[in-house]
């Protein structure tokens, strides 16, 4: 084999021969690789953004939801059969070993008075293991503790929305605030967490001990909710299960009974939403990916051109020693440097275009390492696809028709 | 002396679709060491096709070959490359350099795919062949940039590179001005008296005469075979010119 460095220089001088024309070669191959690594980069930032909003959900959160009911055949829809007690809360707090926050959720709503004005919002009754499992932060003032929810004591802790709709020019901590003509003390305000990923803002909340909430303001003993933490992601799915037998043994359910009650993980509902965002991301590759094999085509046609009008030269190589495979090597590695080449050059170009949307536009795109190193070898793979019929084509050439060629 | 080329009975046929033309119908041809052989014949008699095997480009439809005593018409197409490449040197009529590329690289080229690893310091051995051939002030020269004469002695300088035993000249001086011509003949005297044999393809009588044999083709035969008789001096030729003109460029090192 001759030696890889002189087959560089032979194959970079006939490229820089041509200059413009290498460049309109490459450009195929830099537009197709640019493309792919930004479509990628756009659709993973689109991906990291989803996951982004999910996880501030909570931590590793598991809801429970109460089940239908089923009367003569006609089944209620979801929530239609409450039965969530305080008892399954407590019992779920006994016996589990990978929960690590276990909160019980009643929802309430309504209007409420305080401050400047009125408005109508939800209010959640929770323990103090909510706040780690949904990730809530302080802004000012502090959470409610273990012997305010045994109290049954009226504090509440409201959100960004309330805090600016009420309190606009004043520290709402420590105000009076009416929830349903029942008077609350602001103890605290949420930091605020944004919209949802649904759309929903999250702000517009107030968080009060479960136990005010339920007796209180709603008079019932049935919880609508419960949140968990499972102690790590690994342990999700086992945590659910562990959830559910002793939920269901809570409930006294007989074997081959179904559930009267059904479970979710973060883990399930990131999944639902990031795989659409997948496919969508792998269809944006896709479709870049076919204007690569567009160029890969244009470096075919360019080198078929190139071989006849070089016959002569491919004559004289031949005429002076050359064997076939060394005038086959010769044209693969054209090929080759010159789709390599275009491949660095779209690297380089989707760089630049990534940095110009972050900085430019509202649209969030990551380079991904794995797809440039997996663009980079495919602009090799497609050199060395395009090239060897060319390639091959020159190396079958009779030296003397060669030679004669004009 | 030593035989380096023996054919026997060469015979080329090309099919073309129903016609089989017989360009070669059973060549003898012998030439030894240190000659310098023209072959002569018009057009179609086959002189090229026979310059062809005889340069390995091509293989015999039918009898044997031997170079260097060894018979090479049953060698594959690899063997017949590196043949080119080691023991056989070509100058073509249209010169053939690569263009856009300096008269060194041209010459390195040969090198370039020697694989025995022979000569070591390509571009020492690239700038002593052209050297030899008088063009050691033009290595950075592109053929565009020399004359018709200087562009095939860069051509010899190539043939030279790789020391070869033979050196086949395809009617070298078809493209030149006779002054030219008798510049590019010398040289090839001159590579002759230092042992290198050359054959040399021409239709000219007149540089046939420079040759040491003369070798007539017709229809495919070798019509006749003779020494020249009056030999002529390309040296002393160029030397008389060179009297009879005021100014003479590019005179040539070795022929002085």
């Amino acid at each position: 084999m001759l030696q890889i460095k002189n087959l560089l220089r032979v194959a970079m001088r006939s490229i820089l021969k041509n200059r413009m024309r290498s460049l309109l070669t490459s450009l195929g191959i830099i537009i197709g690789v640019s493309a792919v690594i930004v479509m990628v980069a756009v659709g993973s930032g689109s991906q990291a953004k989803i996951e982004q909003n999910i996880s501030a959900l909570g931590t590793n959160l598991i809801i429970v939801m109460p089940g239908s009911s089923r009367t003569g055949g006609v089944r209620g829809g979801a929530g239609s059969f409450n039965r969530f007690t305080f008892n399954d809360v407590e019992k779920l707090q006994k016996e589990s070993t990978l929960l690590s926050g276990i909160s019980p959720v009643v929802r309430s709503g309504g209007q409420i008075i305080g401050g400047t004005g009125n408005w109508n919002t939800s209010i959640y009754g929770v323990s103090t293991d909510y706040f780690t499992i949904r990730n809530w932060q302080l802004e000012s003032g502090e959470f409610f503790t273990e012997k305010d929810i045994a109290g049954k004591r009226k504090v509440a802790l409201i959100g960004k929305t309330i805090a600016d709709e009420l309190f606009a020019d004043q520290d709402p901590v420590g105000q009076s605030i009416r929830i349903r003509n029942i008077p609350f003390t602001i103890i605290g305000v949420l930091k605020s967490k944004g919209q949802s990923g649904m759309g929903m803002d999250q702000d517009d909340v107030i968080l009060a001990p479960s136990t005010t909430v339920l007796y209180r303001l709603k008079g019932t003993q049935y919880i609508d909710m419960i949140n968990a933490s499972a102690i790590d992601t690994e342990h999700m799915n086992a945590a659910q299960e562990e959830m559910r037998l002793i939920l269901r043994e809570s409930h006294r359910l007989d074997e081959g009974t179904d559930d009267d009650f059904s479970i979710a993980n973060q883990a399930e509902i990131t999944e639902t939403v990031t795989a659409t965002s997948k496919t969508m991301t792998l269809l944006l590759g896709a479709i870049a990916a076919v204007s690569l094999v567009v160029g890969g085509i244009g470096i075919m046609n360019i080198m078929l051109v190139s071989v006849t009008e070089r016959t002569r030269e491919i004559g004289i190589r031949l005429s002076i020693g050359a064997r076939a495979s060394d005038i086959l090597v010769q044209f693969l590695s054209e090929a080759v440097v010159l789709s390599l080449s275009g491949g660095l050059i779209g690297i380089i170009l989707s760089f630049a275009t990534v940095y110009g949307l972050n900085h430019l536009t509202d649209i969030y795109a990551v380079i991904n390492p794995e797809i440039i190193v997996i663009s980079a070898m495919f602009s090799a793979v497609v050199g060395i696809f395009f090239g060897f019929y060319p390639a091959r084509k020159a190396s079958a050439l009779n030296p003397i028709d060669a030679l004669r060629y004009e | 002396m030593e035989k380096v080329i023996e054919t026997r009975k060469l015979v080329k046929i090309y099919q073309m679709g129903d016609l089989a033309v017989h360009a070669l119908r059973g060549i003898d041809l012998t030439v030894e060491s240190g000659d310098f052989l023209a072959i002569m014949g018009s057009s179609g008699s086959g002189k090229s096709t026979l310059m062809n095997l005889l340069g390995c480009l091509d293989v015999p439809t039918s009898g044997d070959y031997y170079l260097n005593g060894k018979l090479i018409s049953s060698l594959d197409k690899r063997e017949y490359a590196d043949i080119r490449n080691q023991q056989i040197g070509f100058i073509f009529q249209g010169f053939n350099l690569l263009a856009r590329t300096s008269a060194l690289e041209n010459v390195e080229l040969p090198l370039f795919y020697d694989r025995t690893g022979r000569i070591k310091n390509h571009r020492k051995a690239a700038i002593e062949a052209l050297e030899r051939v008088g063009l050691g002030e033009r290595l950075d020269h592109e053929p565009n940039q020399l004359s018709g004469g200087q562009q095939q002695r860069v051509a010899i300088a190539r043939a030279l590179v790789n020391k070869p035993a033979i050196v086949l000249a395809d009617e070298p001086t078809g493209n030149l001005d006779s002054r030219t011509s008798i510049e590019v003949i010398s040289v090839l005297q001159y590579l002759n008296n230092q042992g290198i044999t050359i054959i040399l393809v021409t239709h000219e009588p007149d540089i046939s005469n420079y040759a040491k044999r003369i070798v007539r083709i017709k229809d495919g035969l070798v019509l006749w075979d003779k020494q020249v008789e009056s030999r002529r001096d390309a040296a002393a030729d160029l030397a008389g010119l060179a009297d009879e003109e005021t100014e003479i460029e590019g005179t040539v090192p070795c022929c002085k």
